[in-house]
């Protein structure tokens, strides 16, 4: 008995966690929880449904299940009171019933099967839908590289991507490659997660439905830091998206208030790993720190863009981020701050 | 046991059908094997065409099927005294098993030099693929796959001729018997997959690696 | 019942040191069982010892209990501990002790290749072990294996993670594996070869079935294994390319190799529960066990399919639609024979007498915490629902839920009910129901909240999360259901301890069961049995306890 209210309880915090999840109260700029049951895009809202789909078959047969274990142990269960009595009559076996319960499951598997083999070719898709904003992503040991193409910049760890365009959901199709070992693009509102495989290209298909700020994560075991590869989505308006490539597009701002920053930066080894557009670095090891500001975290979400962290970061980010590939440059106090001020200005 | 029952009407006892477990351990180390190769045989194939720089194997494996010259046939050659050994080691355990002692030693001893023969010549085309081509286990794809699989072919061969050197030493000094013919058979059970396989490693390599 | 004379006992206690001797030249199979089984529970705590750490570091976001790398020694040592240096000797560890027994003879096949598996599996052990000293040279400690316990190239290439720790990962499963191949021939070889009189095939013990199944796997599902990580190896030391992704080597090469052993291997965990439920549950029902040809069937499908279906690790891979649409069939066919086992021990208990006894606890645990596992692995078997949930922690859910709830809970069950004729003496049962009640609580604690947490989004693998996840509330339920199992682990070692020295004295036969290892004294004789064994049934103590009804009738 109690055996098979523990077990219930556990489907019961699961329906439970979904429906606190259902109803998100969610203030501008802040994400949701990164749940499944949360879809704002086209694939995760198919999954969403086989999803329930499947939970439910399972629900059901384990409850048939839990309930025929139960009431047997209930039912027979030797009593104290009853002497020993001999054995009870012995059953070897019977072809009907082991026939049904060998043709019921495969019936069930074969339904189960149907439904999902018709999700996977509903989203998996081998080509571009047309009219597709397409996006390269590139997964690095810890974070993430976004290359927008045509439109001519690439960013990092902050994915911006159109809710419709001339009124009509926009499809976004991400090409997947990997600058080292393997990663995986998990954002979970959006759709299921794909692997970053070194030496493949790989596909994934979105179509968001709802504006807002949504949190993946890399799924993929990539080393020590793999806790800290966050991935961050924004889902803009078309305007507003309009307005951030826009931004992104233009070259790094010049501002005569912190040349003397600047000089230093340029005369760092800073440019030998980091790109900022329009200036003498060049790297393509590390972020592109053109429009840094336009950013809200720091090293992929190990901290947020503060202009505290980001002294903390210059100064040494194996503090904040220990292992990652960005080494303590060994500046003064004196010269991160000078540094700082001027990357504070790429806005 | 048999004892207590003093039932008449016991039925009668099953028949088992117990194999012998000499030939079935060593069937199932060789089943084991057959699955070791068989990896390194599909990351042969996998690999094959997918190199990235030379040397390709056209440039340095000597095809089995060469035209008119003869000379860079030495690996058929080879395979060809590796596979004959097999023949020898079936003559020799028949030998045994009449209790014939000097035409076993015979043909035990001519499956060894057979064997060593092979050995040789896959020493001798190592050699040349390693000093003259320049071809090792880290220099490409095709290195890493033909150095692991030929390589361990090769190392079952070497310890198949140690196995076989022991029987031979121990029948010149008179410790084998016919009764031994058993254990004899065993061995060349594992010196016939040896065998066996090199036909799918030459297929392999020398053929679908170079002609595919 | 036995006629069997006294077993002659020493009765002077040989020194310390030649006992200690005895037991490192022994052949004898009951011994090595026993140290299978003894090393085997030594490394499920310190496998548990990792996993406490993790779960502490895991208990709240942003904790510091353990350093980023730590951890990711942590999972890599707590996961290839548990599958490989738990789950595979304890269930080559009672194959050892009870084949023999079971089938009525005096060892197995090959008694010394017996005693030369083990010391491998166990030098394996201890090496990849000893990483922690050696790993970077003698200084410091930490320098275990950190690449996952199914070790994903191209990280373990040797751009990605220097040193030497992936190589005792390597070398020191190639060592134990080795061991196991070995033990593996040796157990067919046992079971197909030397059989008592009158067990034919179909009159085996459905347990011996299910370990010949599973030592077949063990025989063709490790080479594989041993062969990729040779490649690996060579990768590392030699400066091959077979993984080497710069070098135009594969990285989902790797991935196919490992699950192409690792699914297998996974069944080969889960195969030695089935056996020991197949045994305990009719003892305990006093019934037959239902379907005995079925099951056998079942077992033969398991063995078959879990060869084909190693893709399901891979869906998130990236591979065409029609490879995944196939896999997953295979996947989700695997469904059906295993089903017929769940059916076939339910019927077993219908109209039986059960007797609720540690044993059948443990084994009822296994029914509910199996189903669920198995019903969660049908869901992953989903494809779409995988690509949301792979890596996630509704995986990490769902193996504990096989492995733990189901592997860890049956051989607890089988402890119980072999153990007395292992030592002679009774477990208690009132300490064995306080380990049952903490353990069922403790792991439903720990391992339901996972597939929350999974579905919310939670990576597995990863040290640490940022608070504004709303995972904490999951993670706390779990890490405190730990506490439960530590309790529960500490309730089973007191009561080892404790009837090993003063238990009950348990006779030949306690549980009143029916197969031959209950017919021989408790502890058996070196040699087993007095007189060779006859069985005319499956059940031959059950011919013999009711001559007026025997099963040989039936079958
Ligand atoms: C003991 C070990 C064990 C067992 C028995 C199983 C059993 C199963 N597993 Fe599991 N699995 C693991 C151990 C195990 N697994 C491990 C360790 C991993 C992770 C490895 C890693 O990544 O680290 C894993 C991962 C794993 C994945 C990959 C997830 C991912 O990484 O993305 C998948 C996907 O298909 C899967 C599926 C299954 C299925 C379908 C079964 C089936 O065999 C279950 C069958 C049982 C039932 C279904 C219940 C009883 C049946 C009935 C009552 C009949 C009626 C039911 C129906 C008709 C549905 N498993
Ligand atoms: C048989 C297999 C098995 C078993 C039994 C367990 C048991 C446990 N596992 Fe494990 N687990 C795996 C197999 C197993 N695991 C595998 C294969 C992985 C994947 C690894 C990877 O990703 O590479 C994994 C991963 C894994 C993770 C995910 C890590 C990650 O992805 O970041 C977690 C997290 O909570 C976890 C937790 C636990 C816990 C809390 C237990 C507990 O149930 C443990 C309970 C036991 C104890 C608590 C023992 C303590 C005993 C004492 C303290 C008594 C001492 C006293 C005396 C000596 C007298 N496991
Ligand atoms: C050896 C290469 C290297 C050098 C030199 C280097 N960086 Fe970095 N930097 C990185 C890497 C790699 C990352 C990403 C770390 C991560 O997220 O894991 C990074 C991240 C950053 C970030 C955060 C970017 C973001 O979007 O999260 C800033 C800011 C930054 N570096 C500034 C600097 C400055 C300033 C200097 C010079 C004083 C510098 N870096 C020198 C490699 C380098
Ligand atoms: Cu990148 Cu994990
Ligand atoms: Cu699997």
């Amino acid at each position: 008995m109690r055996r098979a209210f523990v077990a219930s309880g556990w489907m019961m915090s699961l329906l439970a966690a979904t429906a606190s999840g259902a109803a998100p109260v969610c203030a501008p700029g802040t994400a949701e929880m990164p749940s499944m049951f949360l879809p704002r895009s086209e694939p995760a809202e198919i999954i969403l449904d086989i999803t329930w789909l499947i939970i439910g078959i399972c629900a059901v047969i384990f409850i048939v299940m839990e309930g025929l274990i139960v009431w047997a142990i209930i039912r027979y269960r030797k009593k104290r009171s009853e002497s020993e009595g001999g054995e009870p009559p012995q059953v070897y076996g019977s072809n009907p019933v082991e026939l049904a319960w060998t043709v019921i499951p495969l019936l069930i598997v074969f339904v189960l099967f149907l439904v999902s083999a018709r999700g996977i070719f509903e989203i998996d898709k081998q080509e571009p839908p047309p009219g597709s904003l397409e996006v390269t992503v590139v997964g690095h040991r810890w974070w993430w590289e976004f290359d927008y193409g045509d439109l001519g910049f690439v960013t990092a760890n902050e994915l911006h991507i159109p809710l419709t365009k001339d009124g009509e959901p926009q499809s976004v199709y991400l090409m997947l490659e990997s600058a080292d070992v393997i990663h995986s693009f998990w954002v979970p509102q959006l759709a299921g997660k794909m692997d970053v495989v070194p030496g493949r290209i790989n596909h994934l298909w979105l179509q968001p439905s709802r504006a807002g700020k949504y949190i993946g994560q890399c799924a993929e075991y990539c080393g020590n830091q793999h806790a800290n590869m966050l991935i961050t989505v924004y889902v803009h308006t078309e305007e507003e998206f309009a307005r951030w490539v826009e931004n992104q597009q233009k070259e790094a701002v010049e501002d005569a208030a912190v040349a003397e920053g600047r000089d230093l930066f340029m005369s760092t080894a800073c440019i030998n790993c980091h790109t900022i557009r329009g200036t003498v670095a060049d790297g393509t090891f590390a972020p592109d720190l053109t429009h840094l500001m336009s950013r809200s975290v720091l090293g992929a979400g190990a901290a947020a863009n503060t202009p505290d962290r980001l002294r903390e970061w210059v100064w040494d980010p194996q503090n904040i981020k220990p292992g990652c590939d960005m080494p303590s440059m060994k500046l003064s106090r004196e010269e991160t701050d000078r540094i700082c001020d001027y990357l504070e200005t790429l806005k | 046991m048999s004892t207590i029952d003093t039932n008449a009407a016991l039925p009668e006892l099953a028949p088992v059908h117990n194999l012998p477990k000499g030939k079935l351990g060593v069937s199932l180390l060789i089943l084991s094997e057959i699955f070791f190769f068989g990896t390194l045989i599909a990351v042969y194939l996998f690999y094959i065409g997918k190199d990235l720089s030379g040397p390709y194997p056209q440039d340095v494996l000597d095809p089995p099927f060469a035209a008119p010259t003869w000379a860079p046939m030495a690996v058929s050659f080879n395979s060809i005294f590796l596979l004959t050994s097999s023949i020898w080691i079936w003559l020799a355990v028949k030998a045994l098993e009449q209790g014939a002692m000097a035409r076993f030693t015979l043909f035990w001893a001519l499956t060894i030099a057979f064997g060593g023969v092979f050995l040789a010549g896959t020493g001798f085309e190592w050699y040349g693929l390693i000093a003259e081509d320049g071809l090792w286990l880290n220099t490409n794809l095709f290195g890493s796959c033909f150095f692991t699989l030929v390589g361990f072919h090769a190392a079952h061969v070497t310890i198949g001729l140690l196995l076989m050197t022991i029987v031979l030493v121990l029948t010149l000094c008179g410790y084998n018997h016919q009764r031994h013919a058993g254990k004899v058979d065993l061995l060349s059970w594992y010196w016939h997959f040896v065998d066996g396989v090199w036909i799918f490693v030459f297929t392999v390599v020398y053929i679908i690696g170079y002609y595919g | 019942m036995t006629t069997a004379p006294e077993s002659p006992r020493l009765a002077l206690k040989a020194p310390p040191l030649s006992r200690l001797h005895e037991w490192v030249v022994t052949v004898d199979h009951k011994k090595l069982g026993l140290m299978y089984i003894t090393s085997g529970l030594l490394f499920f705590i310190i496998g548990g010892l990792e996993a406490t750490m993790m779960r502490w570091q895991l208990a709240w976001s942003d904790m510091g209990v353990v350093m980023p790398d730590e951890f990711n020694r942590l999972f890599t040592m707590h996961g290839t501990t548990m599958v490989f240096l738990v789950g595979m000797p304890i269930l080559l560890g009672s194959a050892n002790y009870l084949v023999p027994l079971m089938i009525g003879t005096r060892d197995l096949a090959f008694p010394r290749l017996n005693a030369f598996g083990f010391w491998l599996f166990l030098f394996g052990g201890l090496l990849l072990y000893f990483s922690y000293f050696g790993g970077q040279g003698l200084y410091g400690m930490g320098s275990a294996p950190d690449v996952g316990w199914f070790a994903y190239a191209p990280l373990t290439e040797r751009t990605f993670s220097r040193g030497h720790s992936t190589d005792y990962w390597i070398l020191g499963l190639l060592v134990s594996g080795f061991g196991s191949i070995a033990t593996g021939i040796n157990l067919v070889a046992t079971i197909l070869c030397m059989r008592c009189k009158g067990m034919s095939l179909m009159k085996m013990p459905i347990f011996v079935w299910i370990m010949l199944i599973d030592a077949i796997l063990v025989v063709i599902a490790m080479p594989p294994l041993a062969a990729s990580q040779v490649m690996l190896l060579f990768d590392r030391s030699l400066g091959a390319h077979f993984f080497d992704v710069q070098g135009g080597g594969s990285a989902v090469l790797w991935q196919n190799l490992f699950w192409f052993f690792g699914h297998p291997e996974v069944y080969i965990l889960i195969l030695p529960a089935f056996a020991f439920v197949s045994e305990i549950i009719p003892v305990f029902c006093r019934k037959v066990l239902f379907g005995y040809p079925l099951m056998v069937a079942a077992t033969v499908a398991i063995g078959f399919i879990s060869l084909g279906v190693w893709v399901h690790h891979m869906f998130a891979v990236g591979l065409s639609p029609a490879v995944n649409t196939a896999f997953m069939a295979s996947t989700m066919l695997i469904a059906v024979p295993t089903g017929i086992k769940m059916f076939n021990w339910v019927a077993t208990m219908y109209g039986g007498k059960i007797r609720l006894h540690t044993p059948m606890l443990f084994s009822l645990g296994f029914l509910v915490q199996f189903l669920f596992g198995g019903l969660t692995g049908i869901m992953l078997a989903v494809v779409p629902f995988d690509w949301q949930v792979s890596d996630s922690y509704f995986v990490v859910g769902h193996f504990h839920y096989v492995l733990f709830g189901g592997l860890v809970f049956t051989i607890f069950a089988a402890i119980y009910y072999w153990f007395p004729k292992v030592s002679g003496k009774m477990l208690s049962e009132r300490i064995g129901k306080w380990h049952f009640w903490t353990l069922f609580i403790g792991f439903n604690l720990t391992f339901a909240p996972m597939h929350v947490s999974g579905m919310l989004g939670m990576p597995r693998r990863i040290y640490t999360y940022h608070a504004d996840r709303g995972w904490e509330i999951w993670n706390l339920i779990s890490s405190i259901g730990v506490l439960f199992q530590i309790i529960g682990v500490l309730f089973f070692a007191w009561n080892l301890l404790r009837s090993l020295k003063k238990g009950k004295p348990a006779g030949d036969d306690p549980w009143d069961a029916w197969t031959l290892e209950w017919s021989t004294p408790s502890p058996p004789p070196a040699w087993n049995f007095d007189v060779d064994p006859e069985v005319r049934s499956r059940r031959p103590l059950w011919d013999k306890k009711h001559p007026e009804d025997p099963d040989w009738k039936y079958e």
